[in-house]
């Protein structure tokens, strides 16, 4: 099968944002330029979802050129029913992420809106990627524009939280770095993830492998103890940069485990899954504590996101279908739900300037229509059953029940901890008497932020209430790969 | 046919969505209209479908596929059988009343919002699209035929139940309120969940006939990993929920405080019918936990603690919502003891007849608030009949159904679980036959003492205009009289109340003469199984000679009496001598202070909990994520001998974090080692 969709999904968003760049300081014209240009990356990619087999279980819409021959690098691109929801995702939001920016930035809009385009397109480049050259460098490269989008358009310790989020994922992608090689070399010079999949490999170097690909991708999820780079990075970045890093950049780790830890290592994978799965319980029930502490919206958000990560990672390692897919489903819906909610901490903070919750209080007087919103996101945020935040962890509670009963006990604590972080500060800042003259003054959201808020709020009903179309195209790789992973490589 | 059935709850659903993001442009007319002609709709439609069932049509079909994974089909799919019908006209008769009484009760919300709060300015749509949207998800769970269903309309009704709560969200100790109930509701939804969980691992099925077709072969697995029992561990986490939604001991604790709603939602939601979705859910799951003996005993203890313990608080209390809501806690008490029991369809026969009388004395509760302008005090009351007679008569008549007198309808209904209790072999069936009795008593003393205390004697509303303080709950339904100090003279609500009050008095009185055909007849049929070695309703149809033998019998029998003594007693105490409570409340002393503490629970909770968690979760970040994580990085393996100490000396420092940090990292490295074992 050939086709170049995955190339244009790549390609239009990262020669759009040139012509973005163009625009120079013409304002309007950069973010019209910006929005067609996302309205045509996300237009590519509906194809993919149509035209998708779901009955395959392999790759599909598969390109292969030469690129450095002498290393047997190669162009090599393809997505199965793992990777290609994410592509969707992906472009979907960044029209979000445009919309979102439109008035607020007034700063370096061409720049701004072609640092997210050129972001979108390398991502789409990270889950497409089937040569490990090609993803390394999309991996790598995709660093770059999130690090000038808080370092130039983030908070006054923006500095700080920049620094801090390259050096975390920069230094834990070292060691991936040597992972690859080490497999390029074992495999008699080969760089293709699918015949990576299938090298036979001792238990001692599958266990090195594993932990060198953990140190990259767990840093990437975030997973504990290597997760306290993403809420100095919420807090700094500006709201359309946490929106991505929430929405898109946290599932590249979770990816990376899927792609290359569990096929590549399954039995270090197996042998490591308790440490695993500890690590993800410590992610859902420590941070969900650390959580309901938070002063700082953004900050609790954060928190918020790398407890519902922990499940994602906990799906993956019980090896079931019910936890593989249930995490899949959490981090398609954690896409929505921690852009929603990013983005409703955005609308108060272009008004009064401040994430801190005690400055809030009675919101819901001068904006009802965005407290209903919100409401609504931090329903889901909380899991709530007709909402996509309950599907995912749904699934993964019992996949995980099935797996062990006191290991989904232990998951199953969310619910409590879910609801208690994000209703208690729901109740501080939007219910409750106005709580000062900024916010007797608030005007409640305009026509373009009731646009993207309903968007998502469609959104996140619609997986809600009928997910099916979701898991129907997963089915087929996430059987092959659990039957893969089953099987012994020593 | 399957259309039929969607309407049920689509009506009310579509209601919602008109009425509250098309507020606007409805009006406040416009909005009640619709909600109201949805669940006319949904109310008509539940009859046909009860007579239809009545005439042996069931159903159990998917509407579509929610969800495939691993091996399991979860749908969204209809059940409709005996149990089903009866809980849908139950839900759509007293939603329709209370959407008509509403009517009459928000009429002037507005005055309820702070000036210029634009939430206020649609506030009286909002509450008919929130009360419509409850009424749609309540439906969903009854007519679920599926445990995700299930958990659907259940977190939906909770969904509901907190918004309204909240509703008057300026008030602190409203929104107070809701977040509580929201979380006490979640620690059952935990239980609910793993019990799901359970199901689906060990039945590989959802549905719930396919369930229930495995139960036998369910009872004889124990769980792997525990070692437990399969269909116990199952039972005892439903139950979990069931404790959570129906407001059991010690997850009751939400249920008063849910009072801060406005009254309507009090009759619908916290009284007739959410928090009756333990019970039903329980009695739907009887295939399963007809099969563990340790469930059941566990139930009828758990039932029979909040029964009594809930009751003797209603005593105690004076704000009018209060006394009710207790007493909707001890009914509850009574439904769960009698799931205990086996006694499942009694439990459904008391749901029925207590979601009338209930809903009766919510309403006039309700009726006399709007005649007192937003007072609730029962001290600030009295003498009331004279000027709202309606209001009084339809409150007597919940009164005398709530104390379980013949003829009304919670004698035969309280009757026929004490019998139940009674005949039941369970262990703790003899401490919770000696609880139901005990309630009885109870239950006639604070049933007229509300009567008697807020209708007749003294007319102190004269007395105390001003001066008194507005503590805690209340129900402020304001007419724009805040301030006044002439003593105002109360009058008969509108039509709009009165008649929903008049219209639900009637199946407060009558709906238990139902019984013989309800318990004794062939009508659950096949909805509800009882296993061989329950006996007692078998039993008890043995022994029952109509409506009219049940009464004679009953009034020679001990509950009754019991019941009249608590009668007397609350007559003595508030019209014969009305000096007298005081001074035993002076006398009871340590005892009263007990009762008014509500026994401590909300203190406990607060300060254990709620404390805890944030005690914990403090500790975490600044000892765990800063100090630790982030200061090992930044500070780098340079001062790696510096941390060392000063980590030895923090396992030393006596803060409860550091432990706890320590300890959470200690289970999981033994998790670890453990598993990596098996």
């Amino acid at each position: 099968m050939s086709s170049s969709l995955l190339s244009l999904a790549i390609w239009i968003p990262i020669v759009g944002a040139f012509v973005v760049f163009a625009a120079g300081d013409q304002k309007n014209l950069a973010r019209w330029a910006a929005l067609i240009v996302a309205f045509a990356g996300f237009a590519i990619t509906l194809p993919l979802y149509i035209g998708f087999d779901t009955a395959q279980a392999g790759m599909q819409f598969v390109e292969q050129r030469p690129w450095i021959p002498r290393f047997n690098i190669e162009y090599l691109l393809g997505v199965d029913g793992i990777s290609m929801l994410f592509i969707l995702l992906n472009s979907f939001i960044t029209i979000l992420v445009v919309i979102a920016g439109w008035e607020v930035i007034e700063d370096k809009v061409a720049q701004y809106m072609g640092a997210f385009l050129i972001m979108s397109g390398l991502m789409n480049g990270i889950f497409s990627a089937l040569d490990a050259v090609l993803f390394y460098v999309f991996f790598e490269a995709s660093l770059i524009p999130m690090y000038i989008i808080i370092g130039a358009w983030g908070g006054p310790n923006r500095v700080y939280a920049a620094f801090k989020f390259f050096l975390y994922t920069l230094l834990g992608s070292l060691l991936m770095l040597i992972a690859l090689i080490w497999l390029f070399l074992h495999s008699g010079g080969s760089f293709n993830l699918l015949e990576w999949h299938q090298l036979r490999i001792e238990m001692a170097p599958q266990i090195l492998l594993f932990i060198a690909f953990l140190v990259a991708f767990a840093v990437k999820v975030p997973m504990w103890p290597v997760h306290t780079w993403l809420p100095d990075a919420h807090v700094e970045a500006p709201t359309g940069g946490s929106v991505v890093l929430a929405a898109i950049m946290l599932k590249l780790g979770a990816y990376g485990f899927l792609r290359f830890s569990l096929p590549i290592a399954p039995d270090a994978s197996h042998y490591l899954a308790p440490m695993m799965i500890a690590l993800s319980l410590i992610a859902v029930i420590y941070i969900g504590f650390v959580a309901l502490v938070q002063a700082d919206m953004k900050k609790l958000i954060a928190y918020s996101s790398i407890s519902h990560m922990g499940f994602v990672t906990l799906g993956f390692f019980i090896f079931n279908a019910l936890g593989v897919e249930g995490a899949l489903v959490q981090m398609i819906s954690h896409g929505f739900v921690s852009a929603a909610m990013f983005l409703c901490v955005g609308v108060m903070y272009d008004r009064m300037h401040s994430r801190q919750i005690a400055d809030y209080g009675g919101v819901v007087h001068t904006m009802p229509k965005f407290a209903g919103f919100m409401v609504l996101f931090a329903m889901a945020n909380a899991g709530l059953p007709a909402t996509s935040g309950f599907v995912g962890e749904f699934m993964v509670i019992l996949g995980a029940v099935k797996f062990n009963f006191w290991i989904g006990f232990l998951a199953a604590t969310t619910l409590i901890l879910g609801a208690a972080y994000t209703l208690w500060m729901v109740k501080r800042v939007l219910f409750g008497a106005v709580g000062n003259g900024h916010v007797a003054e608030l005007t409640d959201i305009s026509h373009r932020e009731f646009l993207f808020l309903a968007i998502l709020a469609v959104c996140v009903l619609a997986m809600g209430l009928y997910p099916y179309p979701f898991t129907e195209v997963m089915h087929a790789s996430v059987d092959n790969l659990l039957k893969h992973v089953a099987v012994s490589k020593l | 046919m399957k259309l039929l059935y969607l309407l049920v709850p689509l009506a009310p659903l579509l209601g919602a969505i008109v009425a509250g993001l098309f507020s606007k442009a409805v009006g406040r007319a416009g909005a009640h209209t619709v909600t109201i002609l949805g669940v006319t709709v949904s109310f008509l439609v539940s009859l046909i479908v009860l007579f239809r069932v009545m005439g042996g049509e069931t159903f159990n079909g998917d509407v579509y596929t929610w969800l495939e994974s691993g091996g399991l089909k979860l749908s969204i799919g209809f059940l409709i059988d005996p149990l089903t019908a009866v809980m849908m006209v139950v839900v759509t008769f007293v939603s329709l009343m209370v959407h008509i009484y509403t009517i009459g009760y928000m009429a002037h919300d507005e005055e309820n919002w702070p000036a210029g709060s634009l939430a206020g300015t649609n506030s009286y749509q909002r509450f008919f699209s929130y009360i419509s949207l409850f009424t749609f998800s309540m439906l969903m769970l009854v007519m679920s035929n599926n445990f995700v269903q299930l958990f659907f309309g259940w977190e939906a009704v909770g969904l509901v139940s907190y918004l309204l709560i909240g509703f008057w969200s300026v008030r602190p100790t409203a929104v107070y309120a809701n977040l509580k109930a929201f979380l006490v509701n979640r620690v059952g939804d935990f239980g609910f969940l793993l019990g799901i969980g359970l199901v689906a691992a060990y039945a590989g099925s959802l549905d719930y006939a396919t369930v229930f077709g495995q139960s036998k072969a369910l009872a004889a697995m124990t769980e792997s990993v525990t070692g437990w029992p399969l269909v116990t561990a199952i039972c005892i986490a439903l139950f979990i929920g069931a404790m959570g939604k129906s407001a059991q001991f010690p997850l009751h604790v939400w249920l008063p405080d849910s009072m801060e709603g406005p009254t309507p939602i009090s009759a619908l939601i916290h009284a007739a019918t959410m928090v009756t979705a333990g019970i039903f859910m329980v009695s739907r799951m009887s295939p399963l936990f007809e099969l563990s003996d340790t469930a059941l005993s566990f139930i009828i203890v758990v039932g029979a603690i909040t029964t009594l313990f809930m009751a003797l608080i209603a005593i105690v209390q004076t704000d009018i919502k209060r006394v009710v809501a207790y007493s909707t806690l001890s009914q509850l008490g009574y439904m769960t003891m009698a799931l205990g029991a086996s006694a499942y369809s009694v439990a459904i026969f008391h749901l029925m007849t207590h979601a009338f009388f209930k809903a009766v004395l919510f309403l006039g509760a309700g009726s006399v608030i709007i005649a007192m302008h937003h007072e609730q005090d029962m001290r600030r009351m009295g003498g009331l009949r004279k000027y709202m007679p309606i209001t009084y008569l339809t409150v007597l008549i919940g009164a005398i159904a709530n104390a379980g007198l013949p003829p009304f309808a919670g004698f035969f209904s309280k009757d026929s679980i004490i019998e139940a209790v009674h005949l039941a072999n369970v262990p703790g069936a003899g401490f919770a036959y000696f609880c139901a009795l005990a309630a009885v008593f109870v239950g006639g003393l604070y049933s007229f003492r509300l009567v008697f205390f807020a209708f007749h004697g003294k007319e102190r509303f004269r007395e105390a205009a001003h001066g008194h303080d507005h503590g805690h709950g209340h129900d402020d339904h304001g007419h724009g009289h805040h301030g006044v100090h002439e003593p105002h003279v109360p009058h008969e609500s509108p039509k709009v109340v009165t008649v929903p009050l008049i219209l639900l008095s009637i199946p407060a009185i009558a709906s238990g003469w139902l019984i013989g055909s309800f318990l004794y007849g062939t009508w659950f049929g096949d909805a509800i199984f009882f296993s061989e070695a329950h006996h007692g309703v078998a039993h008890m149809k043995a022994e029952f000679h109509g409506v009219l033998g049940m009464m004679m019998h009953g009034v020679t029998t001990l509950p009754f009496w019991l019941a009249v003594s608590g009668a007397g007693t609350a007559w003595f105490l508030y019209i014969a001598r009305p000096d007298l409570p005081a001074v035993i409340k002076r006398k009871a002393g340590v005892l009263a202070t007990i009762l008014e503490k509500k026994y401590g629970f909300d203190e406990f909770n607060e300060w254990f909990f709620a404390g805890g968690a944030r005690g914990i979760g403090r500790g975490l970040w600044k000892g765990g994520d800063q100090a630790i994580i982030d200061g090992v990085a930044v500070n780098g393996s340079a001062k790696l001998i510096g941390w060392f100490a000063s980590v030895v000396r923090l396992i030393q420092s006596g803060h409860i974090y550091q432990y706890a940090f320590s300890m959470i990292i200690g289970v999981f490295v033994l998790l670890t080692l453990w598993m990596n074992r098996a």
